[in-house]
């Protein structure tokens, strides 16, 4: 049965020969003199072997103990209800008193008042990821990895209160003090989990999302403009410098949005397929210790993790037992800093390839589907997916299956592999039953028109993503929390120009607040049919790669940041921070 | 011998026998894991206890005598570097000035050369006499290997070989942790010392237990 990648086993053992090496040289305690004389130094005093020893062969770390693939069903996370009081009960104000961490004032509690409240608990608790390894001691929402799915409605605002329970013992790594950021939400500053809004244990943190489509105050008064609905959010903890190894511990999950023509009711509106058939996956790679079978994270890398086990919601290659007929799928790509390209993988026919249809880019549904061989995602980008299981006989099995190559943080290397000579991720099993399908089938359907992007932008400005000594930087610059690079006037359009500076290496880019249409890539317009004549929050740089990106800043002030999404970068100062405000300023190079 | 050191070869070298479930034992389940804090885990991966010499001569252990217990600021460098060294160096004497009279207390700050060769005691005395370091800053050299594995265990290290070997363009980071509470980070070297400071401290014991340790002390 195939499940770990022929091409990396070479490499794996290598990665494992190393660490293993280097774990009984610390435990022997050897000195200098011992080590030469075993010849592990020469004489000039390097170490002899470059793979044998080096921290990090191949981009590795350590190696994970096997498991067995498909133990454990797909684990779908709970949907979060809504709570009929909150105690104390929300104010506008911080409530520092009460032990709120909050420091600004909720701008848009007036406009919007929440319709329903909620309240969510970020604690540490035991979890199983496959049975072949012990219990993992993860930080959750709720007690649950992912966190519970909020179901959310246009026209519905929601408060969210977020308690910090987090233990003072990290068991090795993560730091208890949090910001949930709530991805590509058109949501006020204060309430958006800026990096720097975070808060300690025992505090509590009240985030208003107001759930109203962009232009809502300007452009398209009093509901905004339907055009930029959007539908598959994430959640995930956004603490500052800390981002990585808290998200690695758990801290994420979905949020999706709903209106009257994406309705979770597959009879209604677009006629997506919806309740038991609206899956979310949110893929993670991650790495358990040889000796401990507990989940680790190298504290002593800026950049780039990568797992050498593939879960999908918080299990090591789960199976899904699927009815024969269609499905949506809502894939994102969990990080830290592994980028993927999923195909539909038969292993008893591998020259076949099953289309399937992508109607979303960013969880933003495309102005019409369009039909694909494969979807490619880096961190933190969505994609949702129909599949159409009906094409499949009853009781056979398909793979979803990684085949990009990656063997650092440096990005993919370019090589896509052979079909089944990747990493399969999750097996689907095809159950006999007949079963209807309401929805409607993706050929036939129609979704939002793109937003016009001919208005004349205020300012361009540009950014560098780089990297000097190992430093990464924007625009030559280091992310600080008080450090307001530019100030985007409210309402105003912008155009910026994102370049990859960085020589080898790829850099997912995220801003926060607006979504971005790309205007060109390399000097070029996007084609159409392409998934990426969309509306976008995370930005893809390839290498030498330069992008034109048009912005519509509008409704809600304060301060926002953008940064690179492998979170190892984004920790290390591969951010910047902007505000929008009444004036704005026109730095260019900002 | 060139190459890869192999399991069987490294057994042999270290008089150890094979470890039973390390390789091939791809685990009859259910396993037995191993025990060990996460702590011990963190030192066995990235702090090996070699011995280094400060620029007072002084010989020291780096787990035992740098890392155990404290806060601690650590990066590389070297006394002729002219690229990103003065910068970052200028920056963590910033950042001492600004921490205080907690540097040599309780949070220290460690320079280590890339060119031990060169970098002897006296040298890096010179350097800290020229640079005004305080007390509760060393710099330390060592064994060529051993300051290799050190830099190669701290992750001071570039993906990309042929940059990694260019010691003039070496990683500017600085890594700060408190060991006792496991808690790790790092930034740019050439971030602002306020910032960088910042930074440290959030890693820094509860006001509760600072407090305790102060009367103790």
């Amino acid at each position: 049965m195939p499940f770990v990648s022929r091409i990396d086993r070479g490499k794996s053992r290598s990665r494992q020969i190393a660490a293993l090496n280097r774990r009984e040289i610390v435990a022997a305690r050897l000195s200098r003199r011992e080590m030469a004389k075993l010849g592990l130094l020469t004489s000039a005093g390097y170490l002899v072997a470059q793979h044998g020893l080096s921290a990090r062969a191949s981009g590795g770390g350590p190696e994970s103990p096997p498991t067995t693939p498909w133990e454990l069903p797909l684990s779908i996370p709970p949907v979060k209800t809504p709570v009929p009081t909150l105690t104390p009960q929300w104010t506008t104000a911080p409530n520092t008193a009460a032990g709120e961490g909050r420091t600004r004032a909720h701008q848009a509690t007036g406009l919007f008042p929440p319709a329903l409240l909620y309240e969510v608990h970020q604690r540490a608790e035991q979890k199983s990821v496959h049975p072949d390894l012990p219990l993992q001691t993860l930080w959750t929402f709720d007690g649950h990895v992912p966190g519970p799915t909020y179901h959310a409605y246009y026209g519905q605002p929601i408060l969210v209160r977020n308690v910090n329970d987090l233990p003072a013992d990290n068991g090795g790594f993560g730091l208890p003090s949090v910001s949930t950021h709530l991805h590509n939400g058109h949501t006020p500053s204060e309430s958006d989990g800026f990096p720097c809004d975070f808060f300690e244990r025992g505090q509590f943190y009240d985030h208003h999302y107001p759930n109203v489509l962009a232009g809502a105050l300007s452009t398209h008064p009093p509901d905004g403009d339907l055009n930029e609905s959007m539908s598959t959010l994430w959640y995930h903890d956004h603490r500052v410098d800390h981002t990585a190894e808290n998200v690695y511990k758990g801290l994420a999950g979905f949020y999706l949005l709903f209106n009257q023509h994406d309705t979770g009711d597959e009879g209604t509106g677009f006629r997506l397929p919806s309740g038991e058939f609206d899956v979310p996956m949110i893929f993670t790679d991650r790495v358990f210790d040889q000796d401990t079978g507990l989940l680790a994270f190298d504290l002593m890398n800026e950049d780039g993790i990568l797992g050498d086990k593939f879960l999908v919601n918080g299990r090591i290659q789960p199976f899904f037992q699927v009815k024969r007929r269609r499905y949506r799928f809502r894939w994102l790509d969990g990080g830290p800093s592994r980028f993927y390209q999923f195909h539909l993988t038969n292993p008893s026919s591998l020259g076949t390839v099953y289309p399937f249809w992508q109607i979303s880019n960013d969880g933003n549904l495309l102005p019409a589907p369009i039909q694909v061989s494969n979807v490619r995602l880096s961190v933190a980008e969505r994609a949702d997916v129909i599949i159409d299981f009906s094409q499949f006989p009853a009781g056979s099995t398909i793979y979803l299956e990684n085949r990009l190559e990656q063997d650092d943080g440096r990005g993919p290397d370019g090589d896509v592999l052979p079909a089944g000579q990747g990493n399969y991720l999750l097996r689907f099993d095809i159950l006999p039953d007949s079963v209807t399908d309401g929805s409607a089938h993706p050929s036939t359907q129609q979704f939002y028109a793109l937003p016009s992007t001919t208005a004349t932008p205020r300012v361009t400005r540009t950014f560098r993503f780089e990297r000097t000594n190992g430093q990464w930087a924007i625009n030559g610059k280091f992310f600080s929390c008080n450090d307001v690079r530019f100030r985007v006037q409210k309402n105003s359009v912008e155009r910026w120009i994102l370049q990859n500076s960085s020589g080898g290496w790829m850099h997912p880019i995220h801003i926060h607040f607006e979504e971005f249409q790309i205007l060109k890539s390399n000097g070029s317009a996007i084609p159409a049919g392409s998934v990426l004549k969309s509306r976008k929050d995370v930005m893809r740089l390839e290498h030498n790669h330069q992008v034109e990106l048009f912005f519509r800043f509008r409704d809600f002030e304060g301060r926002y940041p953008m940064h690179c999404h492998n979170t190892l970068h984004e920790d290390h100062a591969m951010m910047l921070r902007w505000d929008i405000d009444a004036t704005g300023d026109t730095k260019t190079n900002p | 011998m060139t190459g890869s050191v192999s399991r069987r070869q490294l057994a042999v070298m270290l008089g150890l026998a094979p470890l039973a479930g390390a390789l091939g034992a791809a685990a009859t389940p259910p396993r037995k894991w191993a025990e060990i804090s996460p702590r011990d885990r963190i030192r066995d991966r990235h702090f090996p206890n070699v011995e280094l010499v400060t620029q007072l001569g002084e010989k020291v252990r780096f787990y035992d005598d740098l890392i155990k217990d404290k806060l601690v600021v650590i990066n590389f460098m070297y006394a002729t570097c002219e690229g990103v060294c003065p910068k970052v160096m200028h920056n963590l004497g910033r950042v001492q000035k600004l921490l205080g009279d907690r540097v040599g207390r309780d949070i220290f700050l460690y320079s280590i050369t890339l060119k031990p060769q060169l970098d002897t005691p006296e040298v890096l005395a010179t350097y800290a006499e020229m640079h005004g370091l305080g007390p509760g800053w060393l710099l330390l050299t060592g064994a060529p290997g051993d300051v290799e594995l050190l830099r190669r265990r701290l992750g001071f290290v570039d993906p990309d070989p042929e940059v990694d070997r260019d010691t003039s363009n070496h990683i500017g980071n600085v890594r700060y942790g408190n060991e006792p509470l496991t808690r790790w980070g790092s930034c740019p070297g050439m971030s602002d010392p306020q910032w960088i400071v910042e930074s440290i401290l959030w890693l820094d014991w509860p006001q509760q237990e600072r407090d305790e340790k102060g009367a103790r002390s």
